[in-house]
């Protein structure tokens, strides 16, 4: 090659490393919570700011101050802690039913093509209905109290886990079932060791699922049934035209929701250790 | 060879399949008769389609033969065969050596009992020190050991081995096969081993049975004499490549010859 060759070339140089200070580098470790909490803290002044200075209507919207000052007064009255009461004793064991009846039942029709014969066609029927045009007509079998806010909440969660769990079972891989087969093993360690562990991950899903369907049960049934629940609290609220009252009736919901999504996320990756992807971090550019 | 040195027996296995979109049968296995010696490696050799998975998956149990009989010689102590399958098929849910122990557990033994006794077979296939990692973090090649390893731990006398190396790089897959042969001299088993490459049945087997495609027959029953130990350096010796061809050129001759252009 000679030196007075015409021939250009594009260099392509490594990435240059440069040491950061350790402000710059500790933010880059935590760029995801320092920009999702900062978020939510300037959503929080803005709106304070906003109020106060009369943009936005505090009567309708509300105002930080506002709903933390109507949480403290709401948390000494006997009644909220009532309404607290009901809607986690709703949600708790119409989810633990809904869970307990689901998953056998998801199991066996998915493995038995007897069993899921005969269900198939009920399954979709059933799960075809508006949950919430069932309301009236459970109201006429068990009244407004406590059991038919659960009935409705175990439906929402009922259908949302049935379906995943048998769909599960379905898919099922059949060279794992040859292995247990070539072993010899029992129906029951078919299922121990086969069948339920290749189904948890479709019945996580399902969970998740099931624990947002089941929040707006709670809710739906609560406003219509008017008898108690954080969903009356909400009521009352309103009648009185309390913005603040109502956002943290709000509050107290989504806490709810974020609490079990947390909840049921941890109990999932506890069973998944074996899969690749749960024990993903996110590591970018330490 | 005196009938009670077999290990095992097969006298007119025949397996047909109902096609279920044509309404017609397919025959996947014609007549299939191989009697297999103690202790003897024996390859399955043949093209895909030609129901050489389907014979292992028969004797194993797993399918039902449409006619025909096959004989195990029985073992006082449990199992007579244990199969070692494609792709490795290992609970991803299960740790190496609970993987190991299924099969002792599926025979009624505790789990940790169980574990004890799959440890050394662990070890035997090279794996110590990853008996609690999950199989998505073992390569393709450990992934087969642990699946030889499930396969020996229920101490049954003869393997049955489905194209356990298909799925490895060629590298992978020499240093399995020596493995494989350093093993099995080790634990003293009969194999039977299913495989489409010819090289890989020359390497390892005692004889090499090269069966045709659809329907699967057998067209020849070659013995291997080849010396033993075998070194990988055999594969580049004149005696192994000619094996090699004449089982070539048998399995070429069955291709159908392509019709001449012009002349229908």
């Amino acid at each position: 090659m000679s030196v007075e060759s015409a021939t250009t070339y594009r260099v392509i140089y490594p990435r240059v490393r440069r040491r950061r200070p350790p402000l710059v580098r500790w933010y880059r470790r935590n760029e995801r919570v320092v920009l999702g909490l900062g978020g939510l803290a300037a959503f929080v002044v803005l709106w304070q700011v906003l109020s106060g200075a009369g943009v936005v209507d505090p009567l309708f919207f509300g105002s930080p101050q506002g709903v933390f000052q109507a949480g403290v007064r709401e948390v000494q009255i006997p009644r909220f802690w009532n309404d607290v009461r009901y809607s986690l004793t709703e949600v708790t064991v119409g989810f633990l039913a809904s869970l307990v009846l689901a998953v056998p039942l998801g199991l066996a029709i998915g493995w038995y093509r007897r069993v899921s014969f005969a269900f198939d066609p009920w399954l979709n029927f059933l799960n075809a209905i508006p949950r919430p045009a069932l309301i009236p007509l459970v109201v006429l079998w068990v009244g407004l109290g406590i059991e038919m806010k659960t009935i409705i909440v175990f439906l929402g969660g009922f259908f949302s886990i049935i379906l995943p769990t048998v769909e599960g079972v379905r898919t099922v891989d059949q060279q794992l079932l040859d292995v247990a087969h070539s072993f010899r093993a029992s129906q029951r360690r078919l299922f121990t060791s086969v069948v339920i562990p290749a189904t948890v991950p479709f019945i996580a899903a399902g969970v998740r699922l099931a624990l947002g369907r089941l929040l707006i049960g709670v809710v739906v049934a609560e406003l219509y049934a008017q008898t108690e629940g954080i969903g009356v609290l909400i009521e009352r609220a309103a009648d009185v035209l309390d913005g603040n009252r109502m956002l943290f009736g709000v509050l107290l919901f989504t806490l709810m929701g974020v609490l079990t999504t947390e909840a049921a996320g941890r109990v999932e990756r506890h069973f998944q250790r074996w899969r690749p992807s749960a024990n993903l971090d996110l590591e970018e550019g330490t | 060879m005196a009938n009670t040195d077999l290990a095992l027996s097969a006298r007119g296995v025949r397996m047909e399949y109902r096609d279920r979109s044509s309404d017609t049968r397919l025959v996947a296995i014609e007549a299939m008769d191989l009697d297999v010696a103690d202790r003897e490696f024996v390859s399955l050799l043949g093209p895909s389609g030609c129901g050489k998975s389907t014979f292992l998956k028969i004797v194993n149990g797993l399918l039902k033969a449409t006619a025909g009989e096959i004989r195990l010689r029985r073992n006082g102590k449990g199992r007579e065969d244990a199969m070692v399958f494609q792709d490795a098929a290992l609970f991803p849910w299960y740790s190496v050596l609970d993987n190991v122990a299924y099969g002792l557990v599926c025979a009624g033994v505790k789990n940790d009992e169980a574990r004890k006794r799959a440890a050394p077979l662990v070890e035997l296939v090279g794996l110590q020190g990853f008996e609690a990692k999950y199989p998505y973090q073992l390569s393709g090649g450990m992934q087969q050991r642990a699946n030889l390893a499930r396969a020996l731990a229920v101490d049954a006398p003869i393997l049955l081995m489905d194209e356990p190396f298909a799925s490895l790089d060629a590298q992978t897959r020499e240093v399995m096969q020596a493995e494989l042969l350093r093993i099995w001299n080790a634990a003293q088993k009969t194999v039977v081993f299913v495989t489409h490459q010819i090289e890989e049945a020359v390497y390892l087997s005692d004889r090499v049975i090269v069966m045709s495609a659809r329907p699967g027959r057998i067209l020849a029953d070659i013995e291997i004499e080849l010396p033993r130990p075998r070194a990988l350096e055999l594969k580049r010796s004149a005696q192994f490549t000619a094996y090699a061809d004449q089982i070539w050129k048998l399995l070429a001759s069955q291709h159908a010859p392509a019709a001449p252009v012009g002349q229908a």
